[in-house]
């Protein structure tokens, strides 16, 4: 249950949205502990600075000294502010890894991942807003809570699930054996039983080290696939993003070099979020503004998940084509060969059949042919990738829950290797199935575990 | 209109492990008390095995002690054998567990109960629970006798609808040989109370002159025998061993074939029974691949040849019975004193009471022991404590004994009870306990002693005592954390010779002390000092363990905040928006008392909560 007198943090801005983006902390530990992690510009404490006043500095981990970001630090001391508590807000550069690798260092230094609503639950309790206001945030949390109860049924018929349940299944095995031994030491139970443990435990450390790892995955769900659209001028890569977005987005006409900075747009494949870009194209120019728009293409493609490679058919593959796949090397790329309706399919293929090595799509971006067909692959290309991680984490919430379990079981261990007695090695054990518990919703409660036991053990004296 | 003889403060119905602590605890702190019983000479009995104590129960014996109950005493007095298990564990898990002479405890409970001022007893059968606008005023017997009273508590065990099976056979009883309780239910029903039903079962007793016990293993108590109680100094009764012999194939094939003459299988018991309990059948059928199963043969006492044969409870016909005990080394020629039986009764759902056992229904009618589900004569005792003393407190218009989860193993057993409520037999495990690190065995006076005595059932010798004893204890840390040891070469061979590293510097004795290899022993031969071996172990855990310790008792203290957000009993949960249909009913079968009880409803989700607390702070504010 969450204690409403603790030090929260959340990432306050949406996801994969803005230049900027925002962490905020509340709490009576948000100013001493934002001072720990804060290396200011100018010579100042946080702790002296006046209510509502902005720093600039850097956010450093005070451990290895690594400077993760430069921001600006809002300090607001209660009890003006949203929850009536001390408030520090963290201004950062907006992406996505940034964001969350502050947040990981606020909760390596203290402080608490705030539940759904709990800025607004605190603000109520602390009498800053009105009961309409604080119920609507209510209703919203229901809501809320009960899109993540969608999101974790659909979890539930996944890998995630089936790997937490395996988790959780060997680690109540372990509980139940050790709780056995505890509670019932008169049973004619083998002592033998409790040498594995410690394999068994290590494993699972490994397992969830694994998810955890796999948690960056997530973001092709939350931000969605990136896509980027890149090719020689004029090939027809603003028709193409046209059509697959159905809509007129990019200004397309007959002179090359039209579009001379990166288009961002977004669209659905079934159900997943692509996020498609469209870039100037790649040509070696003196043209200043286009120098500029080729300088953001190559970091489109560095950044993308996915690289569609645009060649106008109808000229034949050129080494300008070739120059543009080559650059690609490494990245997850499709080559989609464009005005098909120009010269017939057969000859497009006859024409290609070289690039066999690649996934090569043939389309008209100008009568819609193919367009549906690469979408499955990029699909295809997307989903595929996921799937070889074991699972995937979508929510900063698990993740963190999963480093807590694994952090819990480092400590079992250690209590098991200086010979601790059972009821030391229990409490963090406990701990862990709590932890994971809390992921895949199950509460493993002492009946659970009382469960397990009298199923395994034979008891009863 | 019935006769009417007279009126109580508190009237108690029932004589067994919850009845005694009940009347007591209320005779005791002033009530005028009476106790019916249907059989006099049952006050106190042990229905099942001659023992008391083992995990989490000793615990709760313990605690019953700390609090001024009798338990305790009773199993010292009676006490045959003690053994501390779990030495090798951890002091959390450490517990204490005796065997006990029948009837030395039966003496001890009916002397204790005759001689204690403002106690009557009586036998008789309580009929019927007689109430005026929700409150309880009295009972009516089988005589037709009326007794008012301000306050019932009703413990009657297994009694109540009580139904032996042993095979095929089938009979009325409370316990082998008794009357059972067959109208008392019924009024129960009648008052609206939601009734269920149970089942348990216990082995045969055998004749001690036809056991070779040449064939068993022997298992001896503790010397000197450990009491469990605080007031007492010493054991007097000789000590007699324990001894174990095994089930064996044989044993299995003759279960095999007979069990369709099984009540329990055959689907002639209905009730619900306990997991951890289970029939030797039980073991045989769900634990097929186990060869042998133990069989602890328990001395019933000093002055009696009849013995416990712990571990094959079941409901087999006799012949089968005989043929079971007469399969196992030892028993071949084994003559069965009293058989084995299995008896299901009925008991009242005890999401039904208040953290106080009052009835959520009927004002002043308190509840204990088995009839709410419990198992285990310590658990019928804590709650037959806390009943008495909560029905006192209720009469005298005083705030009620509530131990917390953090507190008390009583606090987890009735916070379980009323919070989550109980399908089979509820017995305590010390896995129940979240904070198990801080309801220890040795530190029940600490967590307990002084709310006894603000209550008034701690005399000024036992708790002057406890004062004397924690004293010691922190003048004795006080001295560990001062006394300051130099290297020296005597110093680093003694080390050495206990397996831990030698010093360098200079090291207080609290220091040394936390080394796993060393303990008070080695400490006191540095340094001697003159403290007790009681209170030289206290030390020891409390030092070694003072990190974990702290740790939890923040967590505890996290928690108790929760606690102290307290749910008035005529808030409404109905029409608080967001709130699902499941979780209103939920809130509103249990009515928790706070936020933490609330949370622990089985089915309540954080994000329910999360409302709750609004819609909480709007009934404060709104008045």
């Amino acid at each position: 249950m969450k204690n409403l007198n603790d030090t929260i943090a959340a990432i306050s801005t949406p996801i994969g949205v803005g230049g900027i983006g925002i962490i905020r902390i509340s709490g009576k530990d948000a100013i001493p502990i934002a001072e720990t992690l804060f290396k200011p510009k100018r010579n100042i404490k946080l702790s002296d600075v006046d209510s509502h006043t902005i720093h600039y500095g850097f956010i450093r981990d005070p451990k290895t000294n690594e400077i993760f970001d430069e921001v600006l630090l809002t300090v607001m001391w209660a009890p003006k502010t949203y929850t009536k508590e001390d408030i520090v807000e963290i201004n950062c550069h907006g992406g996505y890894l940034t964001l969350s690798k502050i947040l990981n260092l606020l909760l390596k230094n203290g402080i608490r991942l705030a539940e759904p609503g709990e800025f607004t639950l605190r603000a109520f309790l602390n009498g800053r807003i009105d009961l309409t206001r604080a119920e609507a945030v209510m209703d919203l949390i229901t809501a809320k809570s009960e899109a993540a109860m969608r999101l974790a049924m659909r979890h539930l018929q996944g890998q995630l699930n089936d790997i937490l349940s395996d988790l959780e299944n060997k680690l109540l095995d372990i509980v139940s054996l050790y709780e056995a031994h505890v509670d019932f030491p008169e049973e004619d139970l083998d002592g033998n039983d409790l040498k594995n443990v410690l394999d068994t435990i290590e494993d699972l450390i490994q397992n969830l080290n694994r998810l955890s790892e796999g948690f960056h995955y997530s973001r092709l769900i939350k931000e969605g696939v990136g896509v980027c659209i890149i090719g020689a001028p004029n090939v027809g890569k603003s028709s193409l993003l046209n059509k697959l977005l159905l809509k007129d987005r990019a200004i397309v006409t007959p002179i090359p070099g039209t579009t001379r900075d990166v288009i961002e747009d977004s669209l659905e494949i079934n159900g997943l979020p692509v996020r498609i870009i469209d870039t100037a194209g790649i040509r070696d120019t003196d043209d200043i503004i286009e120098k500029e728009g080729i300088k953001r293409t190559r970091m489109a493609v560095e950044l993308a998940d996915i690289v569609i490679v645009v060649c106008d058919i109808s000229k034949g593959i050129s080494q300008e084509d070739l120059l543009m796949i080559e650059q690609t090397r490494g990245k997850k790329t499709i080559i989609a060969i464009n005005k098909v309706d120009l010269t017939g399919l057969d000859l497009a293929r006859q024409k290609t059949n070289f690039l066999s090595n690649h996934e090569v799509c043939y389309i008209s971006a100008l009568n819609g042919f193919g367009i549906s067909g690469l979408k499955d692959v990029i699909f295809k290309i997307a989903v595929g990738n996921m799937v070889k991680t074991d699972a995937i984490i979508s929510n900063e919430r698990h993740k963190h829950l999963i480093d807590m379990t694994s952090k819990a079981l480092h400590n079992v261990v250690q209590e098991i290797r200086q010979d601790s007695p059972i009821d030391i090695i229990l409490i963090p054990l406990r701990e862990g199935l709590l932890y994971l518990g809390e992921i895949t919703g199950r509460v493993i409660s002492d009946e659970a575990i009382l469960d397990r036991i009298f199923s395994k053990f034979c008891i009863g004296k | 209109m019935p006769f009417k003889e007279t009126d109580y403060d508190v009237i108690v119905i029932g004589g067994g492990h919850a009845g005694c602590e009940a009347a007591l605890a209320s005779s005791r702190l002033g009530m005028k008390t009476c106790l019916f019983t249907i059989n006099i000479d049952s006050i106190g009995h042990m229905s099942c095995n001659p023992a008391i104590g083992g995990l989490a129960k000793g615990h709760i014996v313990r605690e019953i002690d700390a609090l001024g109950g009798e338990m305790a005493r009773a199993a010292d007095f009676a006490g045959i054998q003690f053994r501390m298990l779990n030495l090798s564990k951890g002091p959390a898990v450490w517990a204490l567990r005796s065997q006990a002479d029948r009837n030395l405890y039966k003496q001890h409970m009916r002397k204790t109960l005759e001689e204690q001022p403002n106690l009557t007893i009586k036998q008789g059968i309580v009929e019927q629970i007689i109430t005026e606008d929700g409150t309880v005023c009295g009972v009516i017997t089988n005589l037709g006798v009326f007794y008012g009273a301000k306050a019932v508590i009703v413990t009657t065990g297994t009694f109540l609808k009580g139904l032996i099976h042993i095979g095929l056979e089938q009979f009325v009883a409370g316990r082998a040989g008794e009357f059972a309780s067959i109208g008392l239910s019924d009024s129960l029903k009648s008052l609206g109370f939601e009734i269920g039903r149970l089942k348990t079962g216990t082995p045969p007793r055998l004749d001690a002159k036809t056991i070779d016990f040449s064939q068993t293993e022997t298992q001896y108590g503790d010397d000197p025998p450990i009491p469990f109680s605080y007031k007492t100094k010493e054991i007097h009764n000789p000590q007699l061993p324990c001894f174990i012999t095994y089930t064996n194939q044989t044993t299995h094939d003759i279960i095999r074939g007979n069990l369709d003459r099984s009540p329990l299988y055959g689907g002639r018991i209905t009730g619900i029974g306990p997991r951890y309990c289970p029939s030797i059948e039980d073991k045989v059928v769900r634990f097929s691949d186990k060869e042998r199963h133990q069989v602890f043969l328990e001395p019933e006492g000093l002055q009696t040849k009849e013995y416990y044969a712990n571990g094959i409870s079941t409901s087999l016909p006799y012949d089968v019975q005989l043929r079971i005990v007469r399969s196992i080394p030892g028993l071949q020629n084994a003559e069965i004193m009293r058989p084995a039986y299995a008896i299901e009764y009925d008991f009242v759902f005890p999401t039904q009471l208040y953290h106080t056992l009052e009835t959520k229904k009927i004002k002043g009618l308190f509840l204990a022991g088995q009839i709410n589900g419990t198992s285990g004569y310590e658990e019928a005792a804590g709650q037959g404590l806390i009943a008495g003393i909560n029905a006192t407190m209720k009469i005298l218009g005083k705030e009620p004994l509530i131990l917390r989860r953090d507190e008390a193993y009583i606090g987890v057993l009735i916070d379980d009870l009323v919070t989550k409520g109980t399908n089979e037999p509820y017995r305590m495990f010390t896995s129940r306990a979240e904070h198990r690190l801080l309801l220890r065995h040795d530190n029940a006076d600490v967590r307990l002693m002084q709310k006894g005595r603000d209550i008034g059932l701690i005399d000024d010798d036992t708790f002057e005592e406890f004062k004397h004893r924690r004293q010691s204890v922190a003048d004795e840390i006080h001295r560990l954390k001062t006394t300051r040891v130099f290297p020296s070469v005597d110093v680093n061979a003694l080390l050495q010779e206990k397996g831990t590293s030698p010093i360098s510097e200079v090291i207080t004795l609290e220091k040394l002390l936390k080394r796993p290899e060393i303990d008070m022993d080695f400490i006191n031969t540095i340094s001697p000092s003159e403290i007790t071996k009681e209170v030289s172990q206290l030390v020891e855990i409390e030092v070694k363990y003072e990190g974990y310790i702290q740790r939890q008792l923040e967590i505890a203290e996290r928690m108790s905040k929760l606690e102290s957000r307290r749910i008035p009993d005529d808030f409404r949960y109905e029409g608080i928006p967001g709130l699902s249909n499941e979780v209103l009913e939920k809130l509103k079968k249990i009515k928790p008392s706070n936020i933490g009880q609330a949370s622990r409803i089985p089915g309540i989700t954080p994000a329910a909560i999360s409302i709750l607390l609004v819609a909480l702070e709007r009934h404060t504010r709104n008045g």
